[in-house]
């Protein structure tokens, strides 16, 4: 049975940043293009348009994914996040404060990718996973505390060409400790009504 | 890029019956690997089929203390996973060893099996390799060829698997599982195979990489229960401290009781065209001494078929070393 042809382009529907956007795209075309050259969401950046620098991160469903090798196609009715939608209207949140308290970049090209990439990496810990440089995986061993060796571990798929690692591993851990207290808090508060928690 | 229809199937007969026979179709997993090498010119897919939401995303139980993964499970959902991490801790570190946080969330467990080597002429449309375009030969040989292979290589190829992950999986004697749309008239067909024999020889078809029949879809990776796979590590070499594919990697399990090797399982990675698993070298082990020569001799048994050429020569005490220090790691663990 020959199977049938297939068209090469498709009208889908995007979900970023909680809105909703409908577009006509060739098959071909990447997340990472869609969002800047399609949907004028020019805060992803490309870089190497690889995989191999971490520049496109942005969340989907939740998770950092590099949008460069994302198909748009593929990312149909996916809850995608890109550095647009991070911070409360007005209200920049923590980690893109502490990137801004602790000078994490310089450029600022890299820092999209570094934000959202950072978001994904307190998620991650926050679930319990273990990374190459945690010495014990085992679940009883426990959660790996975020050391400056954990951050740059997890951090390493994003590159910098401006070597602002120094500042970017402090400010992930300051962001990990203000979302920290900021669950203790609620948590001691038994708050009822508490903003979603960075981690 | 050619152009190129996408469907996406959301369940295990239609998948099959989407791809059909069809050479010019391919299934999408994560896309980390088939995307980037659709941009680069190497794959040139007419269609599509996108495999991301078919119900294969489950790790389960086996009886005896197994595991089935299915082949959509993320790379970063099976390292997370608490029976992986506990009974076969290697292939969580396995699979944490490689690539990034981002692209383990998008890698699916049947890609990254399937995922092609980074040798730079293969990757590089302009120039001759046997593994992209059959007969046009192997620049590797006599160039660039650092990270060849040491072992089942022939002067047709010379490239390395890149898979980390598959160094565990070869360790612990996986099986493939995987389904086709030619049972009686089209309907769906089982098969399996053991990962030895998921990858076939290179010889002088090193396009021919899998034994899987044309149109297969890998449903999942079944684990055997295995003891000594608690007992487990992944260690991997590479030329920068993260985010690097292995020169040389290293999944070893040790089972030492009264200074004796009970049980013993090693696969290295980055040396052959598969990962590989070293039977030799086993064999020196079990029932030995559990001591530094022993490793060192074990070692030696497997790297004696090394076969290197003039620029990967520095494999062959890379890799001794590993052995060494990754077995005295496991049995100075094992004894606190
Ligand atoms: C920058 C970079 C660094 C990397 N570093 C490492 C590293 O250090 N170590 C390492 O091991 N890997 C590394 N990788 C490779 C990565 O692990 C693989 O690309 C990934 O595992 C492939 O999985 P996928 O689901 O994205 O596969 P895809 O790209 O979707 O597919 C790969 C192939 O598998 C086929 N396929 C996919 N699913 C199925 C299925 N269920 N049945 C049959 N066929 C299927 C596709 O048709 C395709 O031919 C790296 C990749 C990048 C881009
Ligand atoms: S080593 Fe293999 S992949 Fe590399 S150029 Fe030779 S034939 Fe191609
Ligand atoms: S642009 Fe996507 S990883 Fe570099
Ligand atoms: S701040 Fe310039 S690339 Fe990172």
């Amino acid at each position: 049975m020959a199977p049938a042809p297939l068209s090469t382009h498709s009208a889908i529907t995007l979900h970023i940043n909680g809105e909703k956007y409908t577009l006509p795209v060739d098959h071909r075309t990447t997340l990472l293009d869609a969002l800047r050259e399609r949907l004028d969401l020019t805060g992803t950046k490309k870089g190497c348009d690889q995989g191999q620098c971490g520049a496109c991160t942005v969340l989907v469903d939740g998770r950092r994914t590099v949008s460069c090798l994302q198909l748009a196609v593929a990312a149909e009715g996916r809850e995608i996040t890109t550095v647009e939608g991070v911070a409360e209207g007005d209200e920049l949140h923590p980690v893109q404060q502490a990137f801004l308290d602790l000078d994490g970049f310089q450029c600022g090209y890299c820092t999209p990718g570094q934000i959202c990439s950072a978001l994904g990496v307190l998620e991650e810990h926050a679930a319990g996973w273990p990374s190459a440089v945690t010495d014990d995986v085992r679940p009883e061993a426990g959660p790996p505390p975020l050391t400056p060796e954990e951050i740059r571990e997890r951090m390493s798929g994003n590159l910098c060409r401006c070597g602002a690692y120094v500042s970017i591993v402090r400010a992930v851990a300051a962001a990990a400790e203000s979302a920290d207290a900021a669950a203790q808090d609620s948590h001691s508060h038994d708050s009822h009504d508490t903003k979603e928690q960075v981690a | 890029m050619r152009e190129f229809g996408y469907q996406k199937v959301l369940d295990v007969p239609d998948a099959v019956a989407a791809l059909g026979a069809d050479p010019d179709a391919r299934f999408l997993g994560g896309g980390t690997n088939l995307v980037d090498l659709m941009k680069s010119g190497v794959e040139r897919p007419a269609r599509l089929v996108d495999v991301r939401d078919l119900p294969l995303d489950r790790i389960e139980p086996t009886p005896g203390g197994g595991l089935r993964i299915g082949a959509t499970v993320t790379n970063s959902d099976l390292a997370a996973h608490p029976d992986v991490r506990r009974r076969y801790p290697a292939l969580a570190q396995a699979v944490l060893a490689g690539a990034s946080g981002q692209l383990r969330n998008m890698a699916t467990v049947g890609g990254n099996l399937l995922q092609r080597t980074r040798c730079g002429y293969f990757t590089d449309v302009t120039k001759a390799c046997n593994k992209r375009n059959p007969g046009s030969g192997c620049p590797a040989v006599e160039g660039e060829h650092r990270n060849a292979a040491l072992f089942g290589a022939s002067r047709h190829c010379v490239a390395v698997h890149p898979s980390d992950m598959g160094v565990a999986l070869a360790a612990f004697d996986a099986v493939v599982h995987y389904e086709t749309a030619d049972g009686p008239g089209g309907t769906p067909r089982e098969g399996e195979l053991a990962l030895d024999a998921f990858y076939l020889p290179v010889g002088d078809t090193p396009h021919l990489e899998t034994a899987l029949p044309p149109g297969a879809l890998i449903t999942g990776v079944t684990l055997p229960p295995a003891p000594v796979a608690a007992h487990s590590r992944y260690r991997k070499v590479r030329e920068r401290a993260s985010y690097a594919f292995a020169i040389g990697s290293l999944t070893a399990a040790l089972d030492v009781e009264d200074g004796i090797v009970r049980d013993a399982r090693l696969a290295f990675g980055a040396v052959a065209s598969r990962p590989w698993r070293a039977r030799a070298a086993e064999r020196a082990l079990i029932g030995g001494p559990a001591d530094g020569d022993a490793y060192a001799a074990a070692a030696d048994a497997e790297l004696a078929a090394a076969e290197t050429l003039r620029d990967n020569a520095y494999k062959v005490p890379l890799m001794r070393n590993l052995v060494v220090a990754q077995l005295t790691e496991l049995e100075q663990e094992a004894r606190r």
